[in-house]
């Protein structure tokens, strides 16, 4: 009950008619973002939070405006994954499966309203869910201290790769450069500077914020210019919109499914959306079974993995919000900008941030709401912007950025850094490096290495207190199979996968 | 206002005085009765940002400065960066004052602004302070500070410290300023948990694992409304006042530990003495303003004034304290 009174506040936090703006901004940018293809969630919010910055937004709008981009972009990916046949996400590549069959039999316009539904469904109910679980781990996550923070902070670690990624080894190799970036400034366990060399603007080290805007949205603008991309996407057209009622219907059973499966997988950490879709699709194959025509156009091909994706967003943002600790890679970004705001994700922004926290769930909610009425009757909207030629579209984010980051400190060297960290990212990307696993590292690196040295402290030096309760040997024995079953099913689940993507072809 | 004219006077006087290449630079010494630039030396959101932000917002409201005061923010090695700009670029601009805290003394103190020091600034003046407070959980033994001490005196190890500075850090110092004053030896055995920031140490001392907190009254606000936890005791001269005031104070537990985090500026070190002695006289002023009694009241900000020669006598002190105590505990060389 007392839940329902705070999502109350939070509702009257969203509905003011500045939060209303800035879940539609959020929402019409997201969404736009996530139907380029490339620009998946993460690079999305990276590129939007210089934006906050550069407008001075309080943190409860700041939060508002990205939960908003990254609402938009989950819808946004289905877009071209459904007109082009090539996923505008990673996540919304099994929407393709069924999604661009239906395209070529004429009847886009009814897939995309279907996956807008699926979506919002989806999103819907992993928000309710988000409601309840939240405040029910952000108590238990008291139980949490400095031996069982490193015990997660291993388990976030080891389940980085995810199931469905593809070399632990780059994933390791990108978390350990995010480490070494990280050991950069003073260490608060000791008081003592580490490779400052005396550089005063070294001291606080490397900020988050500058290297994931270096690293997503500067090195997607030199990928830009290495592809001459001048051109926007072919030109498409979209079909006029026949849907009845009947069709809405047929879709639902699987939509609740889809977005339960999504939730869950969003929650776990290392799971992630790609999973959630995935999952959700195939069972809805078990399910149907013969009477479907997946992989043809079946319209609960969309349905499912949609829902399912969508659901894992919000599921992601639980593990975020309630223990500091992101799932994924978009959580990591926010997580990052809450903490430049000054904000301390954890079990305590319930009830010291109660209006922060509630708002954004309760935004959550009106952007969906949005999302669904942009994405019906607005969607040749979003289709023609999709042929809007990169040339204009880089130099705005290339701008937009540049004048985020400098506004933050005021300081030209955290320029030449955003670029540096451009040119390696673009680097990384050419040899197949994931990016996410370095803000990862960024962040949870140093929050591992003083989880460690406050258990030793407390326990006097003794090793042991790493595994002296249940919780802790609990989440040891869930990061070790996070790093095994990649190694053993993973090969399984890719090939299966590629194995229905194949099968559409 | 009458401050700004007797102001002007005498900056013109000095303008004829200096000659027409001063004529230039003199004519900004204006510049603080149209428009200022605070720094405050963090990013928005933390005690600097809120100084400089309030401060400015006072000064033009009450019409001490007729254009506005611009907030410029300037993160960096805890205040260094600031510090190292205003000395090396902005050391004759008039009309600039930067945000500072007991964390700027700590860190000059212990030599992390490297080849800086205190004099090579003028200090103005503060404007509140945030008190140092010792903390339990409710569930804890400790009811009063005394109990705590006992401990230590038997056993430095036996009660561990939670705090949102870095060790060696303010929240840190205040728990060492408190054992010395009860008489416990071993100070460096004393251990400290450091966090990023006031809350996440509190959560740790609420869940249980860790003993007491250190840090200012205005972290624990929200957790002592919920009764998460219990104050042992504020470190300042007088009770802080209602609904504060049924927090003991260490000195009549008979401990005289006081450790306010005060909350002021300085300004560069070759300002003009007519404009330094302006932003002093202004603070002072804004000091006794209702418009500024609201706005500490507001934000749980509690009395603590001093400026000018008062001002600078103090934080030479007080950076010679922490500098002493900072070798004692080995901290520095």
């Amino acid at each position: 009950m007392e839940t329902l009174s705070f999502l109350m506040q939070g509702f009257a936090v969203a509905l003011t008619p500045e939060s209303i703006m800035f879940a539609i901004i959020g929402a019409i940018l997201g969404t736009l973002i996530g139907a380029l293809p490339g620009l998946g969630p993460a690079n999305g919010v990276a590129i939007l939070i210089p934006l906050a910055f550069s407008l001075g937004l309080s943190p409860t709008s700041s939060l508002i405006l990205l939960t908003s981009v990254y609402a938009g972009a989950m819808y946004g990916g289905r877009i071209s994954s459904i007109l082009l046949n090539i996923p505008g996400d990673e996540p919304a590549m099994m929407t393709c499966i069924d999604g661009y069959p239906m395209a070529l039999k004429g009847k886009a316009a009814e897939a995309l309203a279907i996956s807008a539904i699926a979506s919002f469904i989806g999103s819907f109910i992993a928000t309710i869910g988000l409601v309840i679980l939240a405040p029910i781990l952000a108590n238990f996550a008291l139980k949490f201290g400095p031996s069982e923070y490193f015990a997660l902070f291993a388990l976030a670690f080891a389940t980085l790769g995810g199931i469905t990624g593809k070399n632990q080894f780059k994933t390791l190799m990108a978390a350990a450069l995010g480490l070494m970036i990280a050991s950069v400034g003073i260490d608060i366990s000791s008081g003592v500077q580490r490779y400052t060399y005396n550089i005063l603007e070294l001291f606080e080290g490397v900020d988050f914020i500058i290297a994931i805007v270096g690293l997503f949205a500067i090195s997607e603008l030199l990928f830009f210019i290495e592809k001459h991309a001048g051109e926007g996407l072919k030109k498409v057209t979209v079909n006029k919109l026949k849907l009845t009622m009947g069709d809405i219907i047929a879709v639902l059973p699987t939509s609740f499914r889809g977005a339960l499966l999504g939730f869950v997988s969003g929650v776990l950490p290392g799971a992630g959306a790609s999973l959630g879709s995935f999952i959700s699709y195939t069972l809805e194959k078990k399910v149907v079974g013969d009477k479907g025509t997946f992989g043809q156009g079946d319209a609960r091909g969309i349905a499912a993995p949609e829902a399912g994706n969508n659901g894992a967003a919000s599921g992601a943002l639980v593990p975020m919000l309630t223990l500091g600790v992101p799932g994924s890679g978009t959580t990591a970004v926010l997580l990052a900008m809450l903490i430049s705001l000054n904000v301390t994700p954890g079990p305590m922004l319930f009830t010291q941030n109660a209006d922060l926290v509630w708002g954004v769930i309760a935004a959550l909610f009106v952007g969906n709401l949005v999302l669904l009425l942009l994405n019906i009757p607005m969607i040749g909207i979003f289709v023609k912007l999709l042929s809007v030629p990169p040339k204009y579209l880089m130099p705005i984010v290339t701008l937009v950025a540049s004048v985020g980051i400098y506004s933050v400190s005021h300081s030209a060297l955290d320029l030449y850094f955003m670029v540096g960290f451009g040119v390696i990212g673009y680097i990384l990307r050419k040899v197949d490096v994931p990016l996410v696993p370095v803000i990862l590292g960024m962040l949870l690196g140093p929050e591992m290495e003083k989880s460690l040295r406050h258990a030793l402290v407390l326990s006097d030096g003794d090793w042991g207190v790493l595994f002296n309760s249940g919780l802790s040997i609990g989440l040891w024995t869930v990061a070790i199979m996070g790093l095994l079953l990649p190694v053993i099913i993973g090969p399984i689940v890719r090939a299966k996968m590629a194995k229905s993507k194949t099968a559409t072809e | 206002m009458k401050i700004n004219n007797s102001f002007k006077t005498i900056a013109l006087k000095s303008v004829m005085a200096t000659g027409l290449m001063a004529l230039v630079s003199s004519a900004q010494a204006y510049e603080p009765a149209r428009t200022a630039e605070c720094i405050a030396p963090a990013n928005p959101g933390g005690g600097w940002d809120f100084t400089c932000r309030s401060v400015g917002k006072a000064l033009v409201d009450l019409s001490y400065i007729k254009g506005n005061v611009q907030t410029v923010n300037m993160s960096g090695a805890g205040g260094g960066v600031a510090f190292a700009h205003t000395v090396s670029k902005r050391s004759k601009d008039d009309g600039l004052i930067v945000a500072a805290s007991t964390a700027t003394t700590t860190r000059l103190a212990q030599g992390q602004f490297p080849g800086m020091n205190s004099d090579q600034v003028k200090w103005v003046g503060t404007l509140g302070a945030d008190y140092g407070i010792i903390a339990v959980a409710t569930d804890s033994k400790y009811q009063n500070l005394n109990q705590m001490m006992d401990d230590l005196r038997k056993d430095p190890n036996s009660v561990k410290f939670a705090g949102g500075s870095a060790s060696g850090g303010w929240d840190h110092l205040k728990v060492l300023i408190t054992a010395k004053e009860a008489n416990v030896t071993k100070l460096p055995k004393i251990k400290y948990l450091s966090f990023n920031g006031g809350s996440e140490a509190l959560v740790q001392v609420v869940g249980g694992h860790i003993d007491a907190f250190t840090g200012d009254i205005s972290e624990v606000k929200g957790f002592l409304d919920s009764g998460d936890i219990r104050v042992v005791a504020v470190l300042s001269e007088e009770r802080l006042p209602a609904p504060l005031n049924n927090i003991p104070t260490a000195l009549e537990q008979g401990v005289s530990s006081v450790a306010p985090n005060w909350r002021g500026f300085y300004v560069p070190g070759d300002a003009g003495n007519d404009s330094y002695d302006w932003w002093v006289n202004t603070i002072d002023e804004l000091y006794q303003t209702q418009e500024w009694k609201d706005i500490m009241a507001k934000n749980g900000l509690m009395p603590f004034h001093k400026t000018g020669a008062e001002f600078t006598q103090f934080v030479k002190n007080q950076t010679l304290d922490i500098r002493i105590l900072s070798q004692d505990i080995g901290l520095i060389k």
